[in-house]
């Protein structure tokens, strides 16, 4: 009997490729090519200018170079913006920047100019001698000057508005204006990024002899950029092929497409005739991919006695940079999800969504649900502070409860479907948080910390996450005669484990063995029809589709194998391979079911020989019959009504130096609850690296713009990403498992979780330890340090007052 | 005006390879495009990430902060030379690679070589740290994906593998 494998610690497929060096990243393919040619490309120095000349005479005369485009090389579609990925009706003036700038450049780091050269050295010598001359124009930078719009980032966008957004349910002005009591919060989130390890970077070959284009891309979405290259190049998407090899890296920053060089890329392997490779470099990736997090939120909330929200009214204001191509979604998730686990009575979110000449924004892991968090996490410590109650205490006032389930808030969520949470069970949680923790004994903890000179604190952070977004995902699984099983699905993988995970599932609805089982994602020639990787969808969406075609494949596989063995369906079952009549000796291997599954006229190789003493199918009959096909595969799609809401809580005990203001944790727990685990040591790993990232997002990573709009960071060595030694040394983990009923599999999307609640809950323990409001993040100790001067003279009981 | 080139001999993992670059040309960049070692990845090619580390004459380097002419006559190490030959094609995994398997010590791959040879390098001084040795042993590079819990867990784990296999023999 195969044992399952769902739900195990199954070591990880694809780590015997990474870990002898045999990954295959974007930029590893076609090294052996002397064909091959290299791209670099000129970036604006500027953040606002207009472009009034771009001179490119010397740059044909560097020896090794092939080609310079700008934007007057480009014709028809390329010659139009980018595409407006998601468009909605409240984008009212949605904008998208050109291929090449055209005219204008809008923030440091816009593609101006295209060169195609024998290796990157060269192609970079050449950017350097194109010249391009400037009318400069003052940039707006950060969310004060766009909200005070003394310039204009696109002179037909007024006040620099690209969207105003409101949903209410209820009437939160007026609940606020009849509460008890009420309070007033000025919150603040910086700029930070995805920063993968591996940039982007994409190959392109166009193949004369089959009249094919095939792309490589460091993408979390191939069907994307195959639609968009094929539109904008004008070519029949059946001649586009575009493959996801492995991807060190995306966390949300590769959703985002085309970029320009994902068009530009291909565009030149075709002009030229030859491959062509891109590869950004590390500061590229900081100036000209893309960004998130920046937002300014302004709170009002009533309250009972008992800290229960009677009315939320919260208006921000969302910093997307220069463009918008990936539509509003995240400052939608922000308003959506920043309800968390509560559910407050009234409840009223009005956003700006406001252009800057700063870097795009688009999602970035947890896409802009830690800044809801933030908020949200932030009022309930205000009210607590503001009652004297414990801080977990006015949390599971404001609960949804178990019973509540499915708990309808009243909003449209990102996906344009009703915020409806599926399960949960948030006392549950809360409880296992405070065990795990120490939450009730942390006052003797602190007193002890504090005779011995030490400063201490705790905090605790709560949030929901929609996971598993539809609108679908495919798989396709293919048993060969050999008994091999191959399966492809879509969506691509940048380090999830997919190929384990994905073949657990296969390995126990197919009733095969795990090793047989090989799973392909992000390839348009194996699956045309895929979504891509974003919103911790992967195992939701995937995994149900491929559990649902794995199920199709051994429908067939029975109906075939209860023919052979003259057997009802119902008395068979497949465990590792083999279908057996149960209770007897008579078998027949899922290979060979295969190759009775495909009806050969010609006798290959020993299994298609052995299959013909087997009768199978009516000689009066056509060999495939009318309802039938050829093979024992089975497709199928997994298409949701809507999403999962996976959730989950973190606390953290921070240590600050009293005298150099230095944040160290002490000890950080985790209570997750996805559903059911696939593979638990893969989600602890992604819970690992999240909270690693919030660390980061909560106490080092910012981008450091100045007023000319120059980011001063854009480098490993600025750009404060944690090393080892800046994370927890240890990170507790506890699971809840609530199932969801949206999926036959009860899962939820895990991917997210671990970098929501950083900076609410580092934020809460910060402003435990030190006794005055945190208010913005990151937090740096220069920053804390400044906080402490401004708040020396404050006593400890007016904190809850100068929140109102 | 073309580019003078320079004939370079590199030794890397026990294999000669005879290579024409200019000087300016990174040994990273060496030994992925013109040795065909793709293995060892690029993240940031100003030396702070460490994914590029390589061993040079035993000692990790970090290959973007040096010219493949510079590498002239040096034994050079990368993660495809990591295997131990056990009679197969592919060779068995280094109690290093060993590790990292064992304990999920990588997610996307990208940051994985240079984690590898740094850490093979740091177990010849130190073959039997203390939590935090292995902590400091990793404290040059960067990862993005695994919050190095389980790094931290890998490179203890490498140096029980090697004591195992130490056993053995």
């Amino acid at each position: 009997m195969t044992t399952k494998l769902f739900g195990t610690k199954v070591p990880r497929v694809e780590d015997q490729r990474f870990l002898r060096g045999q990954g295959r990243y974007v930029d590893d393919l076609l090294t052996d090519d002397p064909r091959l040619l290299h791209a670099a490309v000129l970036r604006s120095p500027h953040a606002h200018a207009r472009i009034t000349d771009i001179d490119v005479a010397d740059v044909l005369d560097v020896e090794g170079v092939l080609a310079v485009w700008t934007y007057d090389d480009l014709v028809d579609a390329m010659a139009e913006p980018l595409p407006l990925l998601i468009p909605h009706p409240t984008l009212t003036h949605g904008r998208t920047q050109y291929a090449l700038a055209k005219d204008e450049v809008n923030y440091v780091g816009e593609a101006i100019a295209f060169v195609v050269a024998v290796d990157r050295y060269v192609a970079e010598d050449a950017v350097a001698r194109i010249r391009v001359s400037y009318d400069y124009l003052q940039p707006v930078v950060g969310i004060a000057a766009a909200r005070a719009a003394d310039r204009l980032v696109h002179d037909d966008v007024p006040g620099n508005v690209g969207a105003r957004m409101e949903q209410e349910n209820g009437d939160a002005r007026a609940a606020i204006a009849d509460a008890p009591h009420t309070l007033t919060l000025e919150l603040d989130v910086e700029r930070s990024a995805c920063t993968p390890m591996e940039g982007r970077g994409t190959v392109a070959r166009w193949d004369p002899d089959t009249s094919r284009l095939t792309v490589w891309s460091s993408t979390q979405t191939s069907t994307g950029v195959r639609g968009c290259v094929a539109a904008k190049l004008g070519l029949d998407l059946a001649k586009v092929d575009v493959i996801t090899p492995d991807v060190g890296g995306g966390f949300g920053v590769k959703i985002n497409h085309p970029w320009p060089e994902e068009l530009l890329v291909p565009l030149a392997a075709m002009t030229l005739g030859r491959p062509v490779k891109f590869t950004e470099d590390r500061r590229e990736h900081f100036i000209s991919s893309a960004h998130e997090r920046a937002q300014v939120h302004h709170v009002e909330v009533g309250f009972d006695d008992d800290g229960r929200v009677l009315g939320l009214n919260v208006e921000f204001w969302h910093d997307h940079g220069a463009y918008t191509p990936y539509g509003l979604i995240v400052p939608i998730i922000t308003s959506t999800q920043l309800l968390g686990p509560y559910k407050p009575l009234n409840y009223r979110v009005v956003f700006e969504s406001l252009y800057t000449n700063t870097v795009i924004v688009t999602p970035y892991r947890g896409a802009g649900r830690p800044q809801g968090c933030f908020v949200m996490e932030r009022t309930m410590d205000a009210i607590s502070a503001y009652l004297g109650k414990d801080r977990t205490e006015v949390r599971s006032t404001n609960f949804i409860q178990p019973d509540e389930f499915p708990y309808e808030h009243g909003l449209v969520f990102q996906d344009g479907r009703p915020l409806t949470y599926d399960s949960g069970d948030y006392p549950a949680s809360l409880a296992k948080l405070k065990a795990l923790v120490g939450w009730d004994e942390f006052e003797d903890f602190r007193a002890e910390m504090a005779e011995q000179g030490r400063r201490v604190g705790i905090g605790l952070a709560c949030y929901v996450e929609g996971t598993g977004v539809g609108p679908y995902e495919g798989a396709h699984v293919h048993i060969e005669t050999s008994g091999k099983v191959k399966v492809a699905t879509g969506l691509t993988t940048q380090g999830q484990g997919h190929q384990t995970a994905f073949a657990q599932i296969v390995a126990d609805t197919l009733g095969v063995r795990f090793e047989d089982v090989e799973i392909t994602t992000g390839d348009t020639r194996k699956m045309p029809y895929a979504v891509g990787t974003f919103a911790s969808r992967a195992a939701v969406m995937s995994g149900s589709a491929i559990h649902l075609a794995s199920l199709r494949a051994r429908e067939k596989a029975l109906r075939i194998a209860a023919e052979a063995l003259e057997a009802s369906e119902d008395d068979l079952e497949i465990a590792d391979g083999v279908v057996t009549v149960r209770g007897t000796d008579a078998s027949i291997d899922l290979g060979t079911v295969a190759v009775l599954s495909n009806p050969l006229r010609y006798a290959f190789d020993e299994a298609s020989k052995a299959a013909t003493q087997f009768s199978v199918g009516d000689p009066g009959k056509p060999p495939v019959a009318e309802d039938d096909e050829p093979g024992l595969e089975g497709k199928d799609f997994y298409s949701p009504e809507r999403s999962t809401f996976a959730n989950g809580m973190h606390a953290v005990i921070v240590e600050t130096d009293p005298d150099t203001a230095e944040i160290t944790i002490l000890k950080y727990a985790v209570v997750h609850d996805c559903g059911h685990l696939i593979n638990p040591m893969i989600v602890e790993g992604q819970i690992h690296g999240g909270v690693a990232q919030g660390v980061g997002g909560a106490l080092y990573e910012r981008m450091a713009y100045d007023e000319s709009g120059q980011l001063l960071n854009a480098s490993f060595m600025d750009f404060l990403m944690p090393y080892v030694t800046e994370v927890p040394k240890t990170i507790d983990i506890d699971h809840l498992e609530t199932p969801s009923p949206l999926n036959p599999l009860g899962i939820k999307g895990a991917g997210e979780a671990g970098v929501i609640p950083s900076a609410a809950v580092f934020a809460a323990a910060i402003e435990d330890a030190e006794g005055f409001p945190i208010t913005a993040m990151p937090i740096s100790p220069s920053e804390l340090f400044a906080l402490r001067l401004e708040h020396a003279d404050v006593p400890a009981e007016a904190i809850a007052e100068e929140t109102r | 005006m073309s580019e003078q080139l320079h004939d370079v001999r590199l030794h890397v993992n026990g294999s000669v390879h005879e290579v024409q670059v200019p000087a300016r040309r990174l040994l990273s960049d060496a030994l992925r495009h013109d040795c065909g070692l793709t293995g060892t990845h690029v993240g940031c090619e100003h030396g702070v990430c460490g994914a590029c580390t390589v061993l040079v004459d035993g000692a990790p380097v970090r290959s973007c902060l040096m010219f493949a002419v510079s590498a002239v006559d040096a034994e050079i190490t990368t993660v495809e030379g990591l295997t131990e030959s056990d009679g197969t094609a592919q060779g068995r995994l280094s109690p290093v690679q060993q590790g990292f398997m064992d304990c999920h010590g990588l997610q996307c791959g990208f940051c994985t070589p240079g984690f590898l040879t740094t850490i093979t390098a740091g177990l010849r001084e130190n073959p039997d740290p203390t939590e935090d040795e292995a902590r400091d042993m990793i404290a040059g590079n960067l990862c993005r994906c695994t919050g190095y819990q389980n790094i931290v867990k890998s490179v203890l784990r490498a140096a029980e593998i090697e004591r195992e296999r130490g056993g053995d023999q």
